[in-house]
């Protein structure tokens, strides 16, 4: 174990993000409390940054983008625990970008090592290397990890303010607060009087908070429950407010046309049409972009397609076979990082079997529901945002690069998102409305993208190779030695949103194929980073989405080669590792009656996954249907240790895995021309109800730490349906999208 | 071109071309920003609502071409005065983002007016135009069936 001292010194570049320098600043520098954005006023008494009271009753800020994932639910629920308030009858915010929201669980994934093998000092270690965020600002949502930062601080913070509002209580009764009980937003005392937390706010405002102990599992009313999410009634009744539907006095539409080439300009353009059209205002040159400001959106669109523009050449190859071409030529320089080297894997018995295997996966859009857009209003020396994102402090610091205005002077309201997956933690789209409000002082403006450029305009899903040279022998598992290779995420989409050169290991870049949690003897994993061509970025559980597959598919194929039925030969792996990883594949075991075996016109494959924390394995069923593939069942068990809110983590779970399955059949970019191909859904399609196949969920809580939910569904999903093609089919499925070797229903 | 429309049992009076599309009429003129822009192609029914009584992609229905009175999801039920499908739809939680439920609820609610009992193969054939990214379909069948039962027993 090296010491603390000498991992804060190291600079790793992991997961999502790069720590530099470190703990130094941390252990000490971390407790102390961040400025609380709120301010007291007017008889509101603000007891931390995530709780206030005022005369109208509680409000508790749940600072982490809602896109879908019930965040906002289960992070009001964490302080509702403690502060003993009715989540249905309090108010929940998002709140302002602000410091003291930073994400204390998304660099500890940064920590090296293969995370389920981490011991209770490891775990407490890496809360405090999370604790870093503060210092980058870090307010962030992704990377699986609200529940993991809010379980321990969301409940301090709510017994903290109950218990200040119940000393308050005790001044005004003149009683021990001991004595004070406390329900549904009031504070009860012994003879039966009550006092409501809105009457003693004044009071309590001007008291030190009092700390308190966490109230132990047995006495939990909401964790571990399904609580109905408060968002529901506004999406099912249209009220809502998502990104494109702020609306503003005297508020100005636009439209955009940006580059088809990533990273270059235009040469020329012709707007003498789009100035002529109804309802245009002005035509604006972004630079390497243009733009129009009209009455309404799809009148600014008219007119911005009408604009005439001659583009810079693309500056890195610009097909999909020559980007391939540059990835596989990735493997001829030295490896990034060697993260397992278990035994040997170049010394393999005369007598094993050997298989190699070279596996490509396709870029991938994010194709959010909701494309990309963002309001914004500009006064000269402030700044006014309204956007769907997962990282208000990055917007503020990119819009306060391109308007030369302090952060302070530059306010953020994050809006519900209609879908995230790792698009909205960029800022690109924001950029672009705050440079569009620059030209236009005084007014707001809403940016709206078209599809069309929301799906050509994206960072995508790397595309991604992987060869695998991997041994069995007497029916056993020897050696898995992968080399994976593609651009970096973390390189460029971690540098990204750090502002920080990345260097070293890349971890993410790797993640999910060498911690697969399986007793391999030989077992090495090598990641290969490709120089920068297109935009790359986070995409729903980053580098798993791709390690994910290479690793079970190969797993599979050994499996096949070793005669051994593919389910007990994971099985068997994974009880030597990781018993967590065992449980989840026993459960998907008896709950799909896994036999071994299936009737004719019926294939069934089997995928195990450890990502984000989260063990997940997913069994699926495929059926010929008069010689078309249909998707029938799935059935999904995670390990996430500990659960929240059992009904919304299942939603995550079948959801992760639909977004998996709908890449695996469907999803890819190509490029030709320098330019994405795919310009809208009927290009780029996903599963829907008559392709959904049936599911089943059971969560599990064996393991001692707390795994995420948003992501680890996603791996397993396209090796599940690959593995399953294959049972069927017996043809192997090396390559994405699936569409393009086997007729499936679509 | 000045068009009354008849939008949720009122009227509203707009000057705009006659081309543009009925779902920008509704969000950027009229305000009722329920109803979604997805993609712009009839590919995704985020943008669905009901012309006389009928499911219709509003960003494909030009203003001058809109030939009977509209309803929105803003006209189907409201917070306080739920219609039967969208109780369905927060007793089975369905939503996950959330973006494209408008358009899922007034495909379901136009479904359920025509088949008050519909099999899953109904569900299938009226639903598939409807793209969800979270996933919500199980959910959104589910809702489907319970709304039904309820409108039964209503």
């Amino acid at each position: 174990m090296a010491s603390l001292k000498k991992i804060a010194r190291r600079s790793f570049l992991i997961g999502s993000a790069a720590i530099v320098g470190g703990v130094a600043f941390g252990t000490y520098k971390y407790h102390q409390p961040a400025p609380n954005p709120l301010q007291a006023k007017d008889g509101r008494a603000v007891l931390n940054p995530f709780v206030f009271v005022d005369q109208s009753g509680v409000t508790l800020i749940a600072p982490r983008a809602e896109m879908g994932q019930g965040v906002k639910s289960t992070w009001a629920s964490l302080i509702a625990e403690e502060l003993d308030v009715d989540p249905s009858k309090v108010t929940v915010l998002h709140g302002p970008a602000a410091k003291a929201y930073y994400n204390s669980a998304m660099m500890s994934e940064a920590l090296p090592g293969r995370g389920y093998d981490r011991s209770n000092f490891q775990h407490s270690l890496g809360e405090v290397v999370g604790h870093m965020s503060k210092f980058l600002d870090l307010q962030v949502t992704g990377g699986s990890s609200s529940m993991r930062d809010g379980f321990e601080r969301m409940r301090v913070a709510g017994a903290t303010a109950r218990e200040t509002l119940k000393q308050a209580a005790a001044n005004e009764l003149g009683v021990d607060r001991n004595q004070l009980d406390t329900k549904d937003g009031q504070v009860i005392s012994p003879d039966g009087r009550t006092l409501s937390y809105a009457d003693l706010a004044q009071a309590a405002a001007a008291l030190e908070p009092v700390d308190a102990d966490l109230r132990p599992a047995s006495q939990w009313r909401l964790i571990g429950k399904d609580v109905p999410r408060i968002d529901m009634i506004a999406k099912a009744t249209g009220t809502a407010e998502f990104g494109v539907d702020v609306r503003l006095p005297g508020m100005k539409f636009a439209a955009i046309k940006q580059s088809p080439h990533f990273g270059v300009g235009k040469t020329r353009f012709d707007a003498t049409v789009a100035n002529t059209m109804p309802g245009v205002e002005r035509v604006l040159d972004l630079g390497d972009a243009v733009a129009v400001v009209a009455t309404n959106t799809w009148l600014a669109q008219q007119a911005v397609d009408a604009i005439e523009v001659d583009w810079e050449p693309a500056p890195y190859p610009e097909t999909t076979d020559a980007i391939f071409d540059e990835i596989a030529r990735s493997f001829e320089a030295a490896p990034n990082s060697t993260m397992r080297d278990d035994g040997d894997v170049d010394s393999l018995p005369a007598d094993a079997t050997v298989i190699e295997a070279e596996y490509r996966l396709p870029h991938l859009a994010h194709a959010t529901m909701e494309p990309m857009n963002a309001t914004a209003l500009f006064t000269g020396d402030a700044l006014r945002i309204w956007a769907p994102n997962q990282g208000p402090t990055i917007v503020q610091k990119s819009a306060a690069a391109l308007t030369g205005l302090d952060t302070d002077a530059i306010d953020v309201t994050t809006t519900y998102l209609g879908g995230g997956f790792g698009r909205r933690i960029e800022t690109d789209y924001i950029d672009r409305a705050v440079q569009v409000a620059m030209q236009m002082p005084g007014t707001p403006v809403q940016l709206t993208w078209s599809r069309e450029e929301d799906m050509s305009h994206d960072f995508y899903r790397p595309g991604a190779i992987a060869r695998y040279r991997a041994a069995v022998k007497d029916g056993k598992a020897l050696s898995v030695h992968g080399k994976i290779a593609a651009q970096s995420t973390t390189v460029e989409g971690a540098g990204r949103m750090l502002g920080l050169p990345m260097s070293g290991p890349d971890k993410g870049h790797v993640d999910t194929a060498f911690n697969q949690p399986l007793a391999i003897p030989n077992f090495r994993v090598e990641g290969y980073l490709t120089k920068p061509m297109i935009p790359v970025g986070f995409w729903r559980s980053v580098g798993a989405s791709f390690n994910g597959f290479f690793s079970d598919c190969i797993l599979d194929e050994m499996a096949h080669a070793a005669e051994r039925d593919p389910l007990e030969f994971r099985l068997e792996l994974a009880r030597a590792e990781w018993e967590p990883a065992a449980k989840v594949l026993e459960t998907v075991r008896d709950m799909s009656g896994w036999t071994g075996s299936t009737p004719d016109g019926i294939g069934r494959g089997v995928a195990l996954a450890y990502s984000f924390g989260t063990p997940v394995a997913q069994v699926i069923e495929v059926a010929d249907e008069d010689g078309e593939i249909r998707m029938t069942k799935a059935w999904i068990a995670a390990d996430l240790g500990r659960v929240i809110d059992p009904n919304n983590t299942r939603a995550q779970m079948f959801g992760g895995m639909v977004y998996g399955l709908s890449a695996a059949c469907f999803g890819e970019i190509t490029l030709d021309g320098g330019a994405v191909e795919q310009e809208n859904f009927p290009d780029y399609d996903a599963l829907r109800m008559h392709t959904m196949p049936q599911v089943e969920v059971a969560l599990l809580e064996n393991q001692p730490h707390m795994g995420g939910a948003g992501e680890p569904g996603t791996p397993p999903a396209a090796p599940a349906l690959a593995n399953a093609i294959f049972d069927l089919t017996g043809r192997r499925a090396r390559s994405l999208p699936l569409m393009h070797d086997f007729d499936l229903v679509f | 071109m000045s068009t009354t429309l008849r939008i949720n049992g009122k009227s509203h009076q707009v000057d705009l071309p006659e081309d543009v599309p009925l779902l920008w009429v509704l969000r950027d003129e009229i305000g009722l920003t329920g109803t979604k822009f997805g993609c712009g192609v009839a590919a995704c029914g985020a943008c669905t609502v009901h012309i006389g009584g009928e499911a219709v992609r509003s960003c494909q229905v030009a203003l001058s071409d809109v030939w009977d009175d509209i309803t929105t999801i803003e006209g189907i039920g409201t917070p306080d005065t739920l219609a039967a499908v969208q109780k369905a739809w927060i007793a089975n939680q369905v939503a996950q983002c959330g973006y494209c439920q408008s358009g899922q609820i007034m495909q379901a609610a136009s479904l359920l007016a025509e088949n008050p009992s519909p099999s899953d193969a109904d569900i299938n054939d009226a639903m598939q135009g409807n793209l969800c990214r979270c996933g919500t379909y199980p959910r959104i069948r589910a809702a489907i069936h319970d709304a039904a039962q309820m409108i039964k027993e209503a």
